[in-house]
């Protein structure tokens, strides 16, 4: 990578620079493909083409050794190595590549000799020699089985341990003549077509053995499967040809069988040869023809017996003790057969064999014992109505019809009750209001409702919801029906299964024809889909139930039927009209009604888990300017793993699940919420517009503009207020003056005197502001957050309450008033300029109550930004040093905060727009706000001074009244 | 063989006023200089936020879309990206060069009042009068904040960031240290609202000043109060206070129209600097020289 000298610092180079090309240099010729050659790691060349392709790479470019051929490998006497030299192995001549994954003999991972069984033992070998047979090199294994190493595995030491012995079977000794009963038995069992064979062989072994009664045997010793891969390409059971049988030649060797036999193998392969034929020399066989020293060329072709194939799968088994892979059919005759008793088995009759399968006897079960009262003839009782006969009676006739009678709907099971069931049965008292949407619909809503579905209804009903206890009532009066049918004529059913129909046709009535089975529309349940003559004449019935018509059930069968079929139809449809009755019961016990009006917020509330300590504390501590501890407070917070990815910086706190501070839910009302965060009213003490606003969590932002967490928190609290306020006023029996506060317009400056002198007397009778602290325990920590300006009519709403409290109705209104007609500064209506607190915390400009101004609200919140334009800072009145009140100072702010009113015009429409959204409806406020909006509007560019104006003489006008009120509190 | 001349003594503090820019964009709410000193920006009432040439005095370039008079703005440590934060709620993040907004970020409920890249301008930090600072991503597409940090009980009024720490002032007159290498959040309580917060140049301590006309200087890992530093007015407007760039000086603005410089060990008043007649909005130290910028209404001086 070429780089400039300036920039050598800037660049990092990466491999090795290309050599630079002279320009005078000629081109270098291409490299040959006969030199473009690859070597290995050994130096070797690699090749990648050629008539090996992947074998040895021994050559030089297809050649040997070197460019000259061979160089012979010096002469290396191997004499004195004879002794140690064993004969070479292939891999003695393989190289590494030989060896590996892809070479001619490639590693792998086999068994040790430790682990494979080296136990000498006949009949595996003998297996394993069968199937060496088929192997490419026959007797590979031999040679194997003589050099196995005369270690036997942890399993045979185990079973010689235990008294095992080579060539015995495992299992628990058994008798010989058992044995040989059972194998007996076994061939007997054949069946009368093939005894002979088996039968002999028996009899010769019983002849030839002496056993003695009380010896017992081992167990016959199994063959093993050996489980050895087919790796040839023949076909199934074809061994090909075997060069020993063919190269034997003999007149057994004629034929060669190409398809194994098992016991054929066998025999050849320890030499029993069958025929007892002497070997004959020369080369025989059908692979090889005639030869010329042959004497008979009779058999040369071959001729194939068909008795070489089974005709039958899993024909019989050969006889030589060689128990194959499906070979145990003896044990499992075995165990059919022993319960034979052998004391019949001379008895059987020529021809004859026993019977493996016992007869099956047939059980016969007597009949039961009849009582002796029985009667033999079946009567129906008769159905009565619960309602119309005597308690006795019922309980009596119901106990007597036992599980099957008919009971109350309502008594249906614990899970079909209805909440109101439910609610009678708990004992608790009815929910306030109305139980259905329809109820709190006005009576000409319900009914124009109604109306407008009726002509709809022709194929609507209501999806229904069964109740059990109802459906069993159905389905039993309908089998006591269908009973009464079958068993008496025309007029019993009348005389008996009318009173109960009519019950239910009552009930149907009554539960379709309501007002939310009216508001069903749109029919999802049709119970007689398949026969739409059916279901239309349902849909009729259930209009006309709808619609209260007693006899609908009569007028919607078709008269054209037969008795019997409307009898039938007639129950069915109040049967379906009972199951699926209009869900009114059930959707309404699904709502439950808000117990507040908003509804919005939850009972419990999320509350971080660390609280921090008492601000007292901490105010005390920054007083006396004691930072550090008193004032610090150390939280454990999880940011964010992005974030911390972000800053590089690794996660503090690895899987945790969560952000920001821990929190724990908490009731959202319960006083332990506030405690921690509660503040005295001397909160209020601290010099500039500030607030530690302790307040609920989650509900910090109240500076918003666009009143988006205010409007939600004044949603809350503002009802509770007015509800309070209200509650005072008409307890204090002055009810109808609260309506004053939607009047017009008192005159403010004659009248608040003497109100306030009231509320000044009316002080002495009310309770400390701790009290009220402690109930309003929100409202007070919102009273202190002076900064929370945009909560300041909120807060006077609230101080309205709470003065109200004192039994204030007309000063309440007065009030309003106050507010309605100075926007600018409301300093009576403060809660901060309340005499009660304002009197008590003269100490000083730091003292000086956070200034609360109704002008705030329509401006900034927290620390404001500086005027824009030196002309209108100038104008700016200068801040006043304490001379005159404490509260001078912050009606200077407010001041300032109404200069900006006029500066920013298109600032403040906007905010005029917020504050109409938030008091809508609420009359006093609009009218506040008509009047600063006229204000502000007459005024377009020198706003400020209108605002100023306004405030100062307002200011002046309540600092004269709130003297005179102090000198007659005093006096 | 002779001594070097030495070095004329650089004057600690910035006294002679070398440029006055009129930004003509109605009032500058804040001035802030680039990450390298070279640039300023100056945040306008006018909605618009203006990249000027220090050295020169020309502007560069307007940057405008947004609602609402710009309140805050920081560049990012490449100067490649701007941000800045507006009373329409919205953070915009800037491309230098062309001007263009590549990226607006709403989210704030209410006006926004502070704004300041990480170090590595992955991540946007924005306080807002909503109470909230939201952790905005640079580096994805997705307009949610990463994380809110709603800890703070009434608006954000300031915020700095340094390589591991935010340290936020809130009206709540608390000012909040959230260590995200220890995962903690460290409050101290002032009982004022905060108006601005600073770290010093050697991260250990802050500087806060609130409106009760004090600026204290607290060491940063114990919260105890190092300095205090008074005389000045700061009663209801938000203005800047900063340190000088060699941590020797806490320079405050006032609402009397002065800069006034303590020094930071004795916290004497060293320096009353006249800058005009109406308020000293904002104040900007040069990173690395004795060089101050500060903003009152709608010029910004640079001395």
């Amino acid at each position: 990578m070429a780089s400039d000298s300036d920039s050598d610092g800037d660049f990092v180079t990466f491999g090795t620079p290309l050599e630079p090309l002279e320009e005078d240099e000629p081109l270098r010729k291409p490299v040959p493909l006969y030199e473009q050659t690859v070597k290995d790691e050994k130096g070797r060349y690699q090749r990648f083409h050629g008539a090996f392709t992947g074998g040895f790479s021994a050559g030089y470019f297809n050649t040997v050794g070197t460019k000259e051929g061979w160089t012979p490998a010096t002469f290396v006497s191997s004499r004195q190595q004879k002794a140690g030299r064993q004969n070479a192995r292939p891999e003695d001549f393989m190289d590494e590549e030989d060896l590996g994954d892809h070479g001619i003999a490639p590693r792998q991972i086999t068994t040790t000799a430790d682990f494979a069984s080296g136990r000498k033992d006949v009949i595996r070998d003998k297996a394993r020699a069968i199937t060496s047979l088929s192997a490419p090199i026959p007797g590979d294994t031999v040679l194997e089985d003589l050099v196995a190493p005369a270690r036997s595995s942890m399993g045979v030491e185990l079973l010689r341990k235990m008294g095992w012995k080579d060539g015995q079977g495992v299992g628990p000794r058994v008798k010989r003549r058992l044995c040989k009963q059972r194998a007996d038995s076994a061939t007997r069992a054949f069946g009368s077509a093939s005894p002979p064979n088996g039968s002999s062989e028996s009899q010769d072994e019983e002849d030839g053995e002496f056993v003695p009664e009380n010896v017992t045997f081992a167990p016959k010793d199994v063959t093993p499967i050996d489980f050895t891969p087919k790796v040839d390409l023949h076909g199934l059971g074809y061994r090909g040809l075997n060069p020993l049988a063919a190269l034997r030649g003999g007149p057994g060797a004629g034929h060669i069988n190409l398809f194994t036999m098992d016991s054929d193998r066998t025999n050849s392969l320890f030499g029993e040869d069958r025929k007892g034929q002497r070997r004959r020399g020369g080369v025989a066989g059908q692979g090889f023809g005639v030869g010329a020293m042959e004497d008979d060329d009779e058999d040369i072709y071959h001729r194939d017996i068909m008795s070489n194939y089974d005709t039958v799968l899993g024909g019989e088994e050969p006889g030589n003790g060689l128990y194959g892979w499906t070979a145990p059919q003896q044990y499992n005759r075995k165990k059919k057969d022993h319960s034979k008793d052998a004391a019949y088995l001379g008895k059987i009759l020529e021809g004859f064999t026993l019977a493996s399968d016992k007869l099956e006897t047939k059980t016969i079960f007597p009949p039961p014992n009849l009582p002796r009262d029985f009667r033999p003839v079946h009567y129906f009782r008769p159905v009565v109505d619960l309602s119309s006969v005597s308690p006795m009676v019922a309980q009596a006739l119901q106990t007597s019809r036992g599980h099957m009678a008919q009971e109350e709907p309502s008594k249906g099971g614990r899970h079909q009750l209805d909440s109101a069931q439910r609610r009678e049965l708990l004992g608790e008292a009815t929910l306030q209001g109305p139980s259905s949407v329809f109820d709190l619909l006005k009576v000409e809503d319900r009914e124009r409702l109604s109306s407008l579905r009726r002509p709809s209804s022709d194929t609507s009903s209501g999806p229904r919801q069964p109740t059990p206890g109802e459906a069993r009532a159905a389905v039993v009066a309908a089998g006591v029906a269908a009973a009464a049918a079958r068993a008496s004529a025309q007029k019993a059913l009348s005389s008996r299964f009318a009173p109960h129909a009519e019950q239910q046709q009552q009930e149907a009535l009554s539960v379709w024809s309501g007002p939310t089975a009216q508001a069903q529309t749109g029919q999802t349940f049709k119970p007689f889909e398949r026969t739409p003559h059916k279901q239309a004449r349902y849909d009729l019935y259930i209009d006309q139930l709808k619609q209260g018509d007693r006899d609908a059930l009569e007028l919607s069968l078709d008269p054209t039927m037969t008795e019997w079929e409307r009898g039938r139809e007639r129950d069915e449809f109040v049967r379906a009209a009972l199951l699926y009755k209009p869900s009114s019961s059930s959707l309404s016990c699904r709502f439950t009604r808000g117990k507040q009006d908003d509804g919005v917020e939850a009972d419990t509330v999320e509350v971080t888990r660390d609280q921090e300590n008492d601000v007292d504390d901490k105010q005390a501590a920054v007083k006396m300017k004691m930072f550090g501890k008193l004032t610090r407070d150390t939280f454990e917070w999880h940011p964010d793993n992005l974030l911390c990815k972000r800053f590089n910086i690794p996660d503090p706190y690895p899987g945790s699940g969560f952000v920001g501070m821990p929190k724990v839910k908490r009731d959202k009302f319960s006083v332990f919420n506030f405690l921690t965060v509660s503040e005295s009213p001397t909160a209020s003490a601290s010099p500039a517009p500030q607030g530690v606003k302790p307040s609920e969590p989650g509900k910090r932002s109240r500076w918003d503009v666009s009143g988006q967490a205010g409007d939600k928190e004044r949603k809350e609290k503002d009802p509770v207020s007015e509800f309070l306020s209200v509650a005072r006023i008409e307890a204090s029996g002055s009810g109808p003056e609260a309506s004053t506060t939607d009047g017009p317009t008192t005159d403010p400056t004659v009248e608040p005197d003497t109100e306030q002198k009231e509320e000044e007397e009316e002080e002495e009778s009310r309770p400390s502001m701790d009290l009220f602290k402690a109930i309003f325990a929100s409202s007070s920590d919102e009273k202190s957050s002076s900064s929370s300006e945009g909560e300041s009519e909120e807060e006077e709403e609230k101080e309205e309450g709470v003065r109200s409290k004192a039994g204030t109705g007309p000063q309440i209104s007065n009030q309003l008033n106050v507010n309605t007609t100075q926007p600018a500064p409301p300093v009576s209506t403060t809660p901060s300029q309340h005499p009660d607190i304002l009197f008590k915390t003269p100490s000083g400009p730091a003292a000086a109550p956070p200034p609360r101004d109704q002008e705030m609200e329509e401006e900034e919140f927290g620390p404001r930004l500086p005027p824009p334009s030196s002309t209108l800072t100038e104008r700016r009145p200068s801040p006043t040093p304490s001379a005159k009140d404490d509260k001078h100072k912050k009606k200077c702010k407010e001041k300032h905060k109404a200069k900006k009113h006029g500066k920013h015009k298109k600032d403040k429409k906007q905010k005029k727009k917020h504050k109409r959204h938030k008091h809508k409806g609420k009359q006093k406020k609009t009218k506040k706000e008509e009047s600063s909006d006229s204000s502000s509007e007459g005024s377009d560019g020198n706003g400020q001074e209108d605002g100023e104006e306004g405030g100062g003489v307002s200011t002046e006008e309540l600092l004269r009244r709130l003297k005179s009120i102090r000198g007659k509190n005093l006096q | 063989m002779s001594f070097p001349q030495p070095k004329p003594e650089v004057p600690q503090l910035p006294q002679n006023l070398l440029r006055t820019i009129d930004c003509q964009q109605g009032a500058v709410r804040a001035v802030r200089f680039n990450a390298d000193g070279n640039y300023l920006l100056s945040c306008g009432s006018d909605k618009s936020l203006k990249l000027w040439s220090v050295s020169r005095g020309t502007l560069l370039k307007t940057y405008s879309g947004h609602g609402y008079e710009v309140l805050d703005a920081d560049g990012s440590y490449d100067n490649s990206q701007l941000c800045s934060c507006s009373s329409d709620k919205t953070v915009i993040l800037w491309d230098v060069a062309t001007g263009q907004v590549t990226r607006k970020l709403r989210g704030h409920a209410g006006k926004v009042n502070c704004v300041q890249f990480n170090e590595e301008a992955t991540v946007i930090l924005s306080g807002s009068i909503d109470g909230t600072v939201r952790c905005w991503d640079t580096r994805s597409r997705k307009f949610d904040p990463i994380q809110i940090l709603d800890e703070a009980q009434d608006g954000v009024s300031s915020l700095k960031v340094s390589e591991h720490e935010l340290l936020t002032g809130s009206v709540d007159g608390r000012v909040r240290r959230y260590d995200l290498r220890m995962g903690q959040l460290h409050v101290d309580f002032i009982n004022s609202p905060i108006t601005c917060v600073c770290f010093s140049a050697d991260g250990q301590c802050t500087l806060t000043s609130s409106l009760d006309s004090t600026v204290r200087l607290l060491d940063k890992s114990t919260g105890e109060m190092l300095g205090e530093y008074t005389g000045h007015k700061m009663k209801g407007y938000k203005l800047d206070c900063c340190l000088s760039s060699k941590d020797t000086h806490v320079l405050s603005c006032s609402e009397d129209g002065h800069v006034y410089c303590w020094d930071l060990v004795e916290g004497s008043l060293m320096l009353k600097l006249p800058v005009g007649k109406a308020v000293v909005q904002s104040l900007s130290f040069h990173p690395s020289e004795t060089r101050l910028l500060t903003a009152m209404e709608g010029l910004a001086s640079y001395r």
